[in-house]
């Protein structure tokens, strides 16, 4: 393991924040306080934090309609993000995005995105400027096993070849595309990845439920994009995801014990936790303390959403030019 | 000052431009053509010709031929806005809007509102449209109402080589997304062209190519020039025509529009696209609503038929608006009651 313990610590409370913002609204959207559709990344943590602890506020993303653990792990502030999620003009998008919108283009978060495969011709934009700048910065497009079935994602990946973009395509492949199994809507039935590499890129595999899985994967990965001229490559991580498609859905297609299943053997932070500690490099102590730290920051956040400012009807009027 | 083609006004612009600026990039199929061939790059040049010389000057790194991909041609032209970037994308037949319309309609004209205010995005999105040139149903249809309907983008449609020259300036310094479409028609019109490397045209300000006190006609692009025609036919017989050029129809000059109808009573906007939810429903609509009391006729529509536009000669001529079309239409408001 080579990370140092601050970067262990730094890693953990990353895929914690996210979890723990995830559980609590799995809690909070049953009370009906809150609006709109919501789809939670619970389960997937170890795929944003392990991608994106590698980048600089420099490099891009492009994120999905399952968005939050991304732009946390991208470093939007989780203040300004329940107080969006929960409607408030003081939220990251002044409460005219919502959960599927959230974006901070500062920070290289290029928005989550309600569109399924809109993502990847966003992201290719984004790598072209990449290389136009040279700098070794990189633009990366998370696509679940849904998008890899969209023609946007299929043109991207050849456009990223051809114009040899900055640009890495990671697949998150938790199985189901809303409420179809991935064996049924992939046709090639084995992997994303092997598509990625009939456009001519260079593709890597890795397990999703494992920070150190991902992490090293994406060191490989980053180090080859990095390099001026050598274009685009995909990444495809094996993962789950612990809710449902949206808040709400019944899940019925899940088998039987599924769920705990998932939850026992294939969670990334009990993973983590397990790695680290019989590696002796950080002990239970140090994660417990972590673990609530993180409840508080989370539980400030609710407080705060809740008592934030609501937008006025003033305000449907505002931010659709710069201009007009 | 000097003489130049519409489609050179096009080019000599985005040169202008990208020599200006080293963030405007341009990108689309074929715009610098033979890319990957024996006849090497700029073998052919865009269909257009509205990309000549760019790929010499300005590099491939600026001047981006992209395979046949418009989604990822118009979400690549989104991901450069939002990185700091001043795309151009050209869309080679406006038609293909419809592969390509979630990443100009979902994407580049609704991320500053949903982001909050907090980003811009300055793409601009060009795109040859219009009839004229037989080339049936899928190659020659006006789109301007589509894409003047959606919030968030802003939509220019040129009718001179002079109003190229400004307008598409005004669209590649504007930092929200711009739709320029040029009508393929008019890209052989030659006109006089300021040569003012700053001169630009601002947004949302019509301008009266002809004036007249008996009645307002309104258009844009190719059949502004036939409005025109009508108004010089007219005016030997000492009829008066306002002929307003929109020059953008998102933002609508609108008060152009209501004094001009304010002095004549009488209002007739002519439209390249189908009638049903059209432009010019929509200018007549705000006439009816804002000027009701100047009006001293029912506001007319003139436009193509309910129909796709068809291919052969005859059926084409048909189908789009003409100079007798829109003459007819000017005598029927003027002869009402």
């Amino acid at each position: 393991m080579q990370l140092s313990r601050e970067a262990l610590l730094r890693a953990y409370r990353q895929m914690k924040v996210i979890r723990e913002f995830e559980e609590r609204l799995h809690v909070d959207i049953q009370t009906g306080e809150i609006a709109g559709f919501t789809h939670l990344y619970c389960g997937q943590e170890a795929v944003a934090v392990g991608v994106c602890e590698h980048l600089s506020v420099e490099d891009k993303i492009v994120s999905t309609h399952r968005g939050h653990g991304h732009c946390l792990a991208k470093g939007c502030d989780v203040n300004g993000m329940m107080k969006e999620i929960w409607g408030s003009r003081e939220g990251l998008c002044k409460g005219k995005g919502g959960s599927m919108h959230i974006a901070d283009v500062d920070k290289g978060m290029l928005g989550a995105n309600g569109i399924v495969g809109a993502g990847a011709p966003i992201a290719v934009g984004a790598g072209i400027a990449c290389k136009i700048d040279g700098k070794g910065h990189v633009a990366i497009t998370f696509s679940g096993d849904g998008a890899c079935n969209q023609g946007t994602t299929f043109e991207a990946m050849n456009m990223a070849v051809v114009t040899k973009a900055a640009t890495i395509f990671v697949f998150e492949n938790n199985h189901y595309s809303e409420h179809t199994g991935f064996e049924y809507a992939v046709g090639t039935q084995r992997d994303i990845a092997s598509r990625a590499e009939a456009f001519g890129m260079k593709v890597w595999r890795g397990d999703g439920t494992d920070f150190f899985s991902v992490f090293e994967t994406m060191r490989e990965v980053l180090e080859y994009v990095r390099v001026p001229g050598n274009g685009p490559a995909a990444v495809e991580f094996d993962t789950e995801r612990f809710f449902g498609h949206f808040e709400g859905d019944p899940q019925r297609y899940r088998g039987p014990g599924e769920l705990d299943r998932i939850r026992e053997f294939r969670d990334c932070l009990k993973n983590f936790r397990k790695s680290v500690t019989d590696a002796g490099v950080l002990d239970h102590a140090d994660l417990d303390a972590l673990d609530a730290e993180v409840l508080a920051v989370i539980e400030e956040s609710v407080a705060q959403a809740k008592a934030a400012d609501r937008p006025t009807a003033e305000d449907v009027l505002t931010d659709v030019y710069i201009s007009y | 000052m000097p003489k130049m083609m519409y489609r050179d006004a096009v080019v000599t612009t985005i040169a202008e431009e990208m020599a200006r600026d080293e963030n405007v990039v341009c990108l689309g199929e074929d715009i610098v053509g033979g890319m990957g061939t024996p006849g090497g790059p700029e073998a052919i040049g865009g269909i257009w010709s509205t990309s000549t010389g760019l790929f010499g000057k300005f590099g491939a790194d600026r001047v981006i031929d992209t395979p046949i991909s418009e989604s990822a041609i118009m979400g690549a032209a989104a991901g450069l806005a939002l990185s700091g970037k001043r795309p151009i994308a050209e869309l080679m037949f406006a038609d293909f809007i419809g592969v390509s319309l979630d990443q100009i309609w979902n994407q580049l004209a609704k991320f500053r509102y949903m982001f909050g205010g907090k980003t811009k995005c300055p793409a601009v999105i060009r795109m040859a449209y219009g009839a004229g040139y037989n080339a049936a149903a899928q190659h020659s249809q006006a789109v301007h109402q589509i894409l003047t309907g959606m919030p968030g983008l802003k939509v220019v449609m040129p009718s001179t080589p002079a109003d190229v020259k400004g307008l598409l300036r005004t669209a590649i310094r504007d930092d929200d997304p711009v739709i320029f479409l040029e009508h393929k028609a008019l890209y052989g019109m030659s006109g006089e062209v300021p040569d003012d490397p700053e001169y630009m045209i601002p947004f949302g300000h019509a301008r009266l190519s002809r004036a007249g006190q008996d009645v307002t006609i309104v258009s844009t692009g190719l059949l502004l020039g036939f409005c025109e025609a009508v108004a010089d036919r007219l005016a030997a017989e000492g009829i008066g025509c306002d002929v307003i050029d929109l020059r953008t129809t998102s933002p609508l000059d609108e008060e152009t529009i209501l004094d001009s109808v304010e002095v004549t009573g009488r209002l007739i906007v002519v439209d390249e696209a189908p009638p049903r939810c059209s432009l010019a429903g929509d200018i007549c609509a705000l006439v009816a609503e804002k000027a009701f009391a100047a009006l001293k006729a029912p506001p007319l529509a003139v436009n193509p038929p309910h129909t796709p536009v068809p291919f052969a000669r005859e059926l084409e001529s048909a189908y789009l608006p003409s100079v007798d079309k829109i003459e007819a239409a000017v005598r029927k408001v003027l002869s009402y009651r």
